[in-house]
């Protein structure tokens, strides 16, 4: 027990910084929970399921290298599975008002963090079935395969009538409003995503990403790992499209064409396809800039008529900005890179030489 | 006692035919060499015995030992390459294959990956198992990289390193598997005469310390000559000649594969 | 008597199949052919077939320019439109990570859609009306759309055209040369950039032919009306063995018949329509992941 207590004396010692940090965060979640009017919290809310939604997507496409394109499809499965189970049974009948939902389903109604969980296995199950023929081909056919997948399951679920509510969407899904669901998952995400990583585990994942074949001659096995990885991304993507569902209180076919997909792989382009925190940062770049961009979309922003501005606009721009960045800036903000305390000591360090050359190099020309 | 054998090995690529009918005998202890002139299907032999190809007909056997000291002889033909890994069998590559933007010791642990005996749930939280796990992981590597004059570089990028550190971070990196049989592809690729001296030292003490069967790829003649027990000359795809040193040395056959030139003619 | 349909019912259900099936084979051959020499899925191509739809509608319905003037300028501007997009996204990247050529092609797919929805808007906008095409013509007692005949004869002479070129002259060569082995092409002092273009043009100018009887036969143009079914070309190219130009067609064909007569034995299935192109990739996937007149790649280690 005691050298339990020492051990963990020890790690904070070591990582009092990040310890103050989390604590900060914590704290700052909360002020905003309080504190923020529905709009901000919202946004915030939505913030937190884009880091969720491309962590998970940064998991498989850049440590593990395996292009998936099936974010949408992994959403939709967590976010009707939430849907389905958490809208409260009286209201069944009025929603389900062109064919009355499936029996077996009709009656059961789960505790939301049930529900949540549920569309995250259920997302599993989708990706070992898609995986399964996907990942033992080398090629490029995951990203078409996963692709038509999170077509396929739109389809399905546009066609389901007593299940989905097809095209009509199901409606009344109770909220969740407060930060605390979306960050504190997120959280959890996170600090999953960093221990997998550092682990044996995700060393393997970035071996396949290297080298396949030098990776696979050194024994590790390359279907299991993918599936792996694989499996895991799919199972946080469901969980937050469970979150997603929650957000917004409707689900519907719509909301699912793969054009969200193309969202997350701008995120974690921009943000370093091998880095959690680029990641992270590149959630929070892109959904408040999309946000903060609607103005395009709007003739009469300025109060004058600039017909240039419409709506495409702003997702013109973004598509735009995504081919800057794969043309000219693979790497992203952080390439492979984590944002770890040393990383921005010694950028600081580096911003500070640079600087203190510039003045040297002034005050020696004016001798 | 054979540790890998091949029994009439064909590998034919559409109308190519890159290993013609091989058949290599390795003892458990040796230091085989497989040499021949470039193009002979020396490389391909090796993606064969390693799973990476399966060959056209044939088999390929190897014989581990297993703790109770039982020796079964397993046909690994065609099986694939991280299986045939976990048996005991690694291997390095002719144009170097690490993992570019890892570290050096990330490098080597990739290859302890396979002994792993936890789940990723485990490794996620952290349990004790996990923990010791990555701690004796990390001990074997840093080991493995000290023998191999890499523990200054541990924490470099793989991709950063001169190209001779690279070929040991490759040795490593095999070793780190546990092989009983390790296969070596042109080791001394690029190197001058000074690095191939300490390389030929260092598979000779490798071979020694960790109890190994080498079986090699080589250009390097002085190399070859001075430490194999054994050498299979390729060419075409074909066997010209196995034997010792000296007896594969003074065949007609591999000087004119060499040479193409008869000796006696010149003289 | 076919279950459940009358002869004459499924005769005409297997010429709307070959019709289908036709447009399906022209827009694959731009897939599989960019796929055999770049090792590349072009994301882009289902909407370089989207705007060849619109640059017909604006030639004939906006600038009301004669139909076989626009249908020149329409395959011209899409040849251009293909060629341009290799020289901006793709050459660049020739000696990138596989990985950046991937999402640059899925960049300029979504740059495309997004452009298309911003100058046309989301609304589907009107095919002008071919009368000659549409007005339906009796045999017996089948009724035909002569667009649905014209289209497999037009496919059937592109095609042969295309495969003329590809085997009997020199610049075919020079593609399945460097389809085969790129490095060596180039040291044989074959122009790479302008084999690579070539090939862009001529998949480019195949899409904008299918466009255009495309939209004569479902006279709707919208931005996002060549995301399904480039998806679903990109699938038929894969089944006939990508990188594999009769592949292709055969690919396109077993698509166009599959969906048709699905529909037409199971009509409660309607909606499920564009979901077979998938379970038929998955089943040639899991069995014959190198398509049906597909060889296998080796990789050199």
């Amino acid at each position: 027990m005691k050298e339990t207590q020492n051990n963990i004396g020890a790690y904070l010692k070591l990582h009092w910084k990040t310890a103050v940090f989390l604590v900060v965060l914590l704290i700052g979640i909360g002020l905003a929970d309080n504190f923020v009017d529905s709009y901000v919290r919202r946004l915030l809310n939505l913030c937190a399921i884009y880091v969720i939604v491309s962590l998970a997507m940064n998991l498989v496409n850049g440590f593990t290298g395996q292009f998936s394109l099936g974010q949408a499809g992994f959403m939709a499965i967590g976010a009707y599975t939430v849907a389905v189970f958490t809208v409260p049974i009286e209201s069944r009948a009025a929603i389900f008002y062109l064919e009355p939902m499936a029996p077996f389903l009709a009656n059961i109604q789960l505790p939301f963090i049930v529900a949540l969980i549920l569309g995250g296995l259920a997302s599993v199950v989708a990706a070992f079935f898609i995986g399964s023929p996907c990942l033992r081909l080398r090629g490029d056919y995951l990203a078409i395969a996963t692709l038509g997948f999170s077509e396929i399951i739109r389809i399905v679920f546009t066609n389901t009538q007593s299940i989905t509510n097809g095209a009509l969407g199901i409606k009344s899904i109770p909220t969740i409003s407060s930060l605390w669901w979306t960050y504190g998952t997120a959280l959890l995400i996170i600090i999953a995503t960093v221990l997998l990583i550092n682990s044996t585990y995700g060393r393997a994942f970035k071996s396949i990403r290297e080298d396949e074949i030098a990776a696979e001659a050194m024994g590790v096995g390359l279907f299991k790992t993918k599936m792996t990885s694989f499996l895991i991304g799919a199972f946080f993507t469901g969980i937050g499209g469970g979150l997603f569902a929650a957000l917004l209180g409707t689900v519907d076919p719509k909301q699912f064409y793969f054009t969200l997909t193309y969202n997350f792989l701008l995120i974690i382009v921009l943000g370093g396809m091998g880095s959690i925190s680029g990641t992270i940062i590149a959630s929070f770049v892109v959904t408040l800039g999309q946000e903060a961009l609607r103005f395009l979309d709007e003739p009469m922003a300025f109060g004058l008529d600039l017909p240039i501005f419409r709506p495409g606009l702003r997702m013109v721009v973004f598509s735009f900005l995504l081919m800057v960045i794969v043309l000219f800036y693979r790497k992203g903000l952080m390439g492979t890179n984590e944002l770890t305390w040393d990383f921005m000591a010694q950028k600081y360090q580096s911003i500070k030489k640079k600087l203190g050359g510039k003045k040297t190099s002034n005050e020696g020309g004016g001798n | 006692m054979s540790l890998l054998r091949t029994e009439n090995v064909i590998m034919q690529f559409g109308g190519v035919v890159a290993v013609n009918d091989l058949n290599i005998d390795i003892k458990k202890g040796e230091l085989a060499a497989l040499i021949g002139p470039n193009g002979a299907g020396k490389t391909t032999a090796f993606n064969v015995i390693t799973g990476v190809y399966a060959p056209t007909s044939g088999k390929v056997l190897f014989t581990p030992t297993d703790n109770a000291g039982i020796a079964t002889e397993i046909d690994i033909t065609g099986k694939k390459p991280d299986k045939i890994t976990g048996m005991g069998v690694a291997r390095t590559f002719q144009n170097i294959r690490l993992f570019k933007e890892l570290s050096v010791i990330e490098n080597v642990l990739v290859a302890t990956h396979l002994n792993a005996n936890y789940s990723f749930l485990s490794a996620i939280l952290r349990t004790p198992k996990a923990q010791k796990g990555e701690r004796q992981a990390k001990a074997e590597c840093e080991f493995l990289l000290e023998r191999l004059g890499l523990i200054d570089l541990q924490n470099e990028k793989a991709s950063s390193l001169p190209y001779g550190q690279q070929r040991h971070l490759e040795i490593a990196r095999a070793l780190a598997t546990k092989p009983n049989l390790l296969l070596l592809d042109e080791p001394a690729a690029g190197m001058n005469p000074q690095e191939t001296d300490e390389l030929t030292d260092l598979i000779f003490k490798l071979k020694t310390d960790f109890d190994l069967t080498i079986f090699m790829i080589e250009h390097h003649m002085d190399l070859v000559m001075e430490i194999s027990d054994h050498i299979y000359v390729l060419d075409f795809g074909c066997t010209i000649a196995k034997g010792t040193p000296e007896a594969v040395q003074n065949d007609p056959k591999v000087i004119e594969a060499y040479l193409g030139v008869d000796a006696d003619v010149e003289n | 008597m076919v279950v459940g349909m009358t002869m004459e019912t499924f005769l005409q259900q297997l010429i709307n199949g070959l019709s289908v099936g036709s447009l399906y084979a022209l827009i694959a051959i731009g897939y599989t052919m960019v796929y055999g020499i770049l090792r590349l899925i072009n994301f882009a191509h289902g909407d370089i077939f989207m705007m060849a739809a619109y640059f017909t509608y604006f030639g004939i319905a906006v600038f009301v320019i004669p139909w076989y003037i626009t249908f020149i300028i329409t395959i011209g501007l899409t040849m251009l439109l293909g060629v341009t997009i290799e020289r901006v996204a793709y050459r660049p990247l020739r000696d990138a990570p596989k990985t950046s050529l991937l999402i640059s092609a899925i960049g300029v797919s979504f740059l495309l859609e997004n452009v298309a929805t911003y100058l046309f808007s989301g609304k589907p906008q009107a095919f002008p009306e071919f009368p000659l095409m549409t007005t339906p013509f009796f045999i017996g007692g089948l009724s035909f759309q002569p667009v649905s005949i014209v289209i497999p004869i037009v496919a059937f002479v592109l095609m042969s055209a295309l495969l003329y070129i590809i085997n009997k002259t020199k610049i075919g060569m020079a593609m399945r040369a460097v389809a085969v082995d790129y490095d060596t092409a180039k040291l044989m002092g074959i122009k790479i950039n302008g084999v690579i273009s070539s090939t862009f043009a001529i998949g480019s100018a195949l899409a904008a032919v299918g466009a255009i009887l495309w939209c004569m036969k479902y006279p709707s143009v919208l931005p996002l009306m060549g995301v399904v079914p480039g998806l679903k070309c990109f699938i038929a190219a894969v089944i006939g063995g990508i990188g594999n130009v009769k592949g292709a067609v055969l690919g396109g064909l077993i698509l166009g018949f599959s969906e048709v007569l699905m529909v037409a034995f199971f009509p409660a299935l309607t909606g499920y329509r564009d979901a077979i192109a998938f379970v038929i990739l998955i089943i040639i996937l899991l069995f014959l992941p190198n398509g049906l007149l597909g060889k296998k790649y080796m990789e050199k280690v």
